[in-house]
């Protein structure tokens, strides 16, 4: 049975449920920042399968990946950043404890 | 024949690793298979034959996403704590299931347009015209380094010693 479509489609939903799945239930912000990573690189996936089986020849898929993991590094830096600055102020990032603005 | 085997071993590594990043309770082997999982979808990216962005994504995620995160896990003391869930376990699984549900019946329901020419190889090239030629993407390839500009500046400001 040859691979298609589908296939890489199905794969990228498993990635991004996997990754939803992390980031709802996990306490530690640095794994729920993993688990948005698992996210984007699921719709990576998509987008990649997308480019290459419906327009081969054109790549738009592949130009918007580039942009994506564009805004996953600043992301990623950003996100990390935070996570450090309130480690040293509450010596803690389980995201449970972390309830300042909560109304 | 051979794509199909590659397609299959890298699913089923990138599928288990996805797994273990969220159900290991140790943070740093999360992050070790976060990074094998990145590894395994470079090569998902070689069967579709993006080379370009199989390769941008080994220096990326795994040479410097994973770095970033490696670090931030040792400089701060969670690692003895593990990764343990809050309450919301069970209602995340069954949201993610749910949403898993949804969207797969929507992919194999909607009847894609799938073109049969074969892909373009190599892609550097026309990615290059595709990003910096008139008519193409410059504009967002201007935006782009003002992202990253105001990203470090950021991730600076946050991190400095008061």
């Amino acid at each position: 049975m040859a691979i298609g479509l589908e296939h890489y489609l199905i794969l990228s939903a498993i990635l991004f449920s996997i990754g939803l799945y992390g980031a709802l239930a996990k306490r530690n912000a640095i794994v729920i920042l993993m688990s948005i990573e698992l996210m984007l690189n699921g719709v990576n996936i998509a987008m990649v399968a997308f480019s290459r089986y419906i327009v081969p020849l054109l790549l738009t898929g592949q130009v918007f990946v580039i942009f994506i993991m564009v805004v996953a590094a600043a992301e990623a830096a950003v996100g990390l950043a935070i996570i450090m600055a309130i480690y040293r102020s509450r010596e803690t990032i389980d995201v449970t404890k972390i309830n300042l603005m909560k109304w | 024949m051979g794509i199909t085997i590659a397609f299959w071993i890298l699913a089923i590594v990138g599928v288990i690793a996805a797994l273990a990043v969220v159900l290991l309770r140790d943070v740093f082997r999360a992050a070790l298979s976060l990074v094998l999982c990145f590894l395994a979808v470079a090569g998902i990216y070689i069967t579709l034959s993006a080379d370009f962005l199989a390769a941008v994504q080994v220096m990326i995620y795994v040479g410097a996403i994973s770095v970033l995160i490696i670090l931030a896990i040792m400089l701060t003391r969670e690692v003895q704590r593990g990764s343990p869930s809050n309450r919301l376990q069970i209602p995340a699984f069954i949201v993610a299931i749910l949403f898993f549900g949804g969207v797969a019946f929507a992919m194999l329901n909607t009847p894609w347009p799938v073109s049969l020419a074969p892909p373009l190889e190599p892609t550097t090239s026309a990615l290059a015209g595709l990003l910096f030629s008139e008519g193409g993407f410059i504009l967002p390839v201007e935006i782009a380094p003002i992202l990253l500009l105001a990203a470090v500046l950021g991730a600076i400001a946050l991190v400095r010693e008061k």
